[in-house]
């Protein structure tokens, strides 16, 4: 049993996540400049996201209609007017001395998200990219730092949640379905690893039964969900051993070294700096107007959430699959786009939701997206609508896939080409199971006598005369049939 | 035509207009007179005049212009009076300053200042003391004290100022020139290196008040780089008024008193009459709050100063001194980039925003300026101007208040609450004390820079302050 099993009974874990998310506008939050990706270092910059001294921050519309779009989205108040503040402090990625931020006034207030409550929404500025050159990586004992202003200023929404999760595997797994809503909206790339959606942790324990909620620690800069989950598993055990041990957890900032597995304190309560929050005397307030919020209210489209309920209630698929065909938005995407390609026949969307998300995911790879496949959903839909007129079997139907996943074209052609065609009604296959039955008198014999365990044999052999065109559960009834069992 | 530099920049740009006059001739009239300045105004001086091609058409016809340090001038000097902005010479240049190139006023030079503008005297600088040009002894007032007395001296034409609390106003006062301080907001702040941001605007530094208008008509303008700042309502015209009749000038009970040496009070009162005389009526006015706005202008500036001036760090640009670590290349560069007021409005900034302190000291002092400006809106609703001494002061010794800071913050008595309000006002010449200038300060409501120009016209055409003495120093 792992530590982090054996809290469960004695501790309860509070987590509430912090995400900054890169926004895909054309330009930057404050300046002209356009989004870098990936161009030579200091080739994105002007004198705004250089700080020089004398330019001045214009606040970008675009980022702000993604905000409220953001916003709406996950039902938070949105304010009438919105300002920005100064976070003061030193540090050569920040080139004004300063991010600007929002701080008491930010542009969402509230909301909910799945079973997590959302405590904010606001905007803020990228910092630069730092890259020490020497052997530890780090700035301490680097030998040279050098920085790249490209990503300075890029706009950044904050989400804060309420401290509402309770488990690492349920963070992540909450984590995945902002990323879809946010993937949804297209207010972000939300690409981890590229760094454009980053999550920070809060973490605390407390005795279960508890109410208030113990120190927290925050666990910086997760960029996998992996890594999200394992951080916050670690830390976890970490505190947990503190407190078993007498001790008590302190308030740090920390850091998750996904290789070792070790938790590094970045900076203690002491060192915790004062921000020196201003009103930002350079940007006047922003006033959200009733056109702001149309435009934004317009542009939403259908969310991950809603998506479900609606294919729970007008397509009557199971809860599991409604949530995993609207949160993984390219299956759910060719989930619909295959339904509505179904021809006269049509296949039935229950039966389709499974082929796609178990058969179709199977061969793709679990992040592939269907759509970049060889697999037209038109093709799916009238493979799975076979299966339901019994035209070819889930065997016969898999190996259809397969060859579409291989070259794609056409599931009739491919049926007809490889005699995979289930071997129809009773007519055709009961001689066959009579054959099976004569061939194996010992096993009918067991069957007469009730033990049904060998049928197995008997289906086996059918399956063999057939090449596997044949319907399990028909070879089964005609068994049946012909024992007069 | 003997003295060309003796035109006023109107006058000069005139004769260019109708051909009497050379564009290129008068640039290096100027060129030749600042080159040879002798009061430490200049910081940087053109080597050579600009191609003259079509400028006689445009509406300020080539008439150069000085502009204060702190103003980014794409490819020269521009640093704010500092030495932690060494060696610095922007890639781009301030709107304001290229929106009066297009005009026709090509830069001639930039003029010395307090460092980052704060201060009184001119004494703040890293390029040292400005010389008052009607007493060498003294100080010409700050912090935009080089282009005044550059102005004064007739070494310039005109100049372009900044005024946070007083900057613009207190030096034209001490220098015998007309200084205007627009409505915050109307004039952009991009490329102007930043002081105090809520406070901070540009205005023009003249010889009279049709100068200010004409130079302040091409100032102004909504500019999509600086998201403070707006369009003027109204087009800016030139002053043409010759009385005063039907006007009310508001004189603050709560704004006169202690501090006020006797022959600035009794220019003061003369130039009342003088109004009078024009027909205007003078009144007393309440400004409860106004006294408190010193103490407030001292939590708010600096504050501000504290977090615009992080930026100098090192890192990017200017100064570095080379250190093993970060914090202590942070730490000694700023020690050694930075002057001591500098450092002392830093420190006290950085208290007054601390977490704990903030609500007691940044947020009371928000609250005070909101106060101030509700004074002068309640005052602007039986007064058409508030009218003050611009500075308690004539122009004082170099060197006689450097050791006490308060005292001097106390120049900017007058002229502070005005700034916190964010209204505009001007200083015009009202006489001399000592044989020294004397200023007469004029503020309105927001937008009001027409009457008020109009209002400091006819004051100014009835006084006739003759400058010579200035001139000549
Ligand atoms: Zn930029």
């Amino acid at each position: 049993m792992s530590a982090t099993d054996t809290t469960a009974t004695e501790y309860e874990t509070v987590i509430g996540l912090e995400i900054h998310v890169q926004l895909a506008t054309n330009t930057k939050m404050f300046c002209g400049c356009a989004l870098s990706f990936g161009e030579p270092p200091n080739t994105r910059t002007c004198p705004v996201c250089l700080g020089l001294p004398g330019a001045l921050p214009v606040a970008n519309a675009e980022a702000i209609h993604y905000g409220l779009m953001m916003g709406m989205a996950l039902g938070s108040t949105l304010a009438p007017r919105s300002i920005f503040h100064r976070k003061n402090y030193f540090y050569p990625d920040s080139p004004k001395g300063y991010q600007i931020s929002q701080y008491d006034e930010p542009l969402c207030l509230g909301g909910q998200l799945g079973d997590v409550r959302i405590h904010r929404v606001h905007l803020e500025e990228d910092a630069a990219k730092l890259v020490h050159v020497g052997a530890s990586g780090r700035l301490h004992a680097s030998d040279a730092s050098i920085v790249d202003f490209n990503r300075c200023g890029t706009p950044l929404a904050e989400i804060v949640t309420e401290p509402d999760l309770r488990d690492a595997s349920t963070a992540a797994e909450w984590l995945r379905m902002l990323r879809a809503t946010l993937r949804t909206l297209g207010v972000s790339d939300v690409n981890m690893e590229e760094g454009s959606l980053r999550c920070d942790a809060n973490i605390s324990i407390r005795p279960v039964g508890s109410t208030e909620l113990g120190t927290k620690t925050e666990l910086k800069n997760m960029n996998s969900f992996r890594y999200i989950e394992r951080g916050i598993r670690a830390e976890v055990a970490r505190q947990t051993a503190i407190v078993r041990a007498g001790g008590q957890v302190e308030q740090e900032t920390l850091h998750f070294d996904p290789r070792t597995e070790a938790i590094t304190s970045l900076r203690s309560k002491e060192e915790a700096h004062d921000y020196r929050y201003f009103p930002e005397p350079d940007l006047s307030p922003v006033a959200i107007t009733p056109d702001m919020l149309e435009r934004a209210q317009a542009a939403l489209p259908e969310l991950p959430l809603a998506r479900a309920e609606r294919f729970e209630r007008d397509l009557g698929l199971s809860a599991d699959s409604a949530h995993l065909l609207a949160f993984r938005t390219e299956l759910g995407d060719f989930f619909e786009a295959a339904l509505g390609e179904n021809g006269s026949q049509a296949a039935e969307p229950q039966p389709l939701a499974n082929w796609v998300a178990n058969e179709l995911v199977a061969r793709l790879g679990t992040d592939a997206d269907p759509a970049a496949s060889n697999v037209a959903p038109g093709a799916l839909a009238r493979l799975v609508a076979m299966v339901g007129a019994k035209q070819v079997t889930q065997g016969g139907a898999r190996q259809v896939l397969d060859k579409l996943v291989a070259g794609g074209g056409d599931p009739d052609a491919i049926v007809a080409a490889e005699g995979l065609g289930a071997v129809g009604g009773s007519d055709e296959l009961a001689p066959i199971v009579e054959a099976a039955l004569a061939a194996n008198p010992d096993v009918a014999d067991r069957l007469r006598g009730g033990e049904m365990k060998p049928i197995g044999v008997i289906v086996g052999h059918v399956m063999r005369e057939t090449k596997g065109r044949a319907d399990g559960g028909e070879i089964t009834r005609l068994v049946r049939e012909q024992l007069g069992l | 035509m003997t003295d060309i530099t003796a035109l006023t920049a109107k006058q000069a740009a005139d004769a260019v207009a109708s051909g009497d006059l050379d564009p290129t001739e008068l640039f290096e009239a100027y060129r030749a007179k600042a080159a040879a300045d002798d009061l430490n105004a200049y910081t940087w001086v053109a080597d050579a005049a600009p191609a003259a091609n079509g400028v006689a058409t445009t509406p300020l016809a080539g008439v150069p212009l000085a502009v204060k340090d702190l103003f980014a001038t794409k490819g020269v000097p521009s640093q704010a009076g500092s030495r932690i902005l060494e060696g610095y010479r922007p890639p781009y240049t301030a709107s304001v300053v290229e929106r009066l190139a297009q005009a026709g006023a090509p830069l001639l030079a930039k003029t010395n200042q307090d460092e980052f503008a704060m201060g009184s005297s001119n004494e703040n600088s890293a390029y040292g003391p400005v010389l008052n040009p009607w007493d060498r002894t003294r100080v010409p007032g700050g912090s935009s004290g080089g282009s005044a007395a550059a102005v004064a001296s007739g070494s310039a034409p005109w100049a372009l100022g900044t005024d946070t609390g007083g900057s613009i106003r207190q030096p034209a006062a001490l220098t015998g020139i007309v200084g205007l301080k627009p409505t915050y907001g109307t004039v952009s702040r991009y490329g102007m290196i930043a002081f105090a941001s809520s406070l901070d605007q540009a205005g023009p530094l003249t010889r009279d008040v049709t100068d200010a208008a004409l130079l302040y008509r091409h100032m102004v303008g909504q500019d999509h780089c600086d998201s403070t700042s707006l369009q003027h309502p109204e087009e800016i015209v030139l002053p043409t008024a010759q009385r005063l009749d039907g006007i009310t000038l508001g004189v603050p009970e709560d704004l006169t008193g202690e501090g006020v040496e006797a022959g600035v009070l009794a220019r003061f009162e003369e130039t009342l009459k003088v109004a009078e005389e024009l027909g205007a009526k003078v009144v007393r006015v309440a400004l409860p709050h106004a006294d408190y706005g010193l103490s407030a202008y001292y939590v708010i500036a600096p504050a501000e100063a504290s977090s615009n001036l992080s930026r100098f760090d090192g890192v990017r640009y200017g100064k570095r001194v080379d250190a093993d670590d970060l914090l202590t290349m942070y730490t000694t560069t700023r020690h050694d980039g930075f002057g001591a007021e500098v450092k002392r409005r830093i420190m006290l900034g950085t208290y007054a925003l601390s977490s704990g302190y903030y609500d007691a000291y940044y947020g009371r002092a928000q609250r005070v300026r909101t106060k101030i400006a509700e004074d002068f809106a309640t005052a602007f609703q039986t007064v058409d101007f508030v009218v003050t001494p611009t500075a308690p002061t004539v122009p004082f010794k170099l060197g006689s208040k450097t050791s006490d800071p308060l005292e001097m913050y106390l120049n900017d008595y007058f002229t502070v609450p005005i700034s916190l309000a964010g209204l505009p006002a001007i200083s015009i010449p009202a006489g001399l004390s000592e044989g020294l200038p004397v200023g007469f300060q004029l503020a309105g409501p927001a937008f009001s820079e027409n009457r008020v120009l109009d209002a400091a016209h006819a004051l100014e055409q009835a006084i006739g302050f003759d400058a010579t003495a200035g001139r000549a120093g």
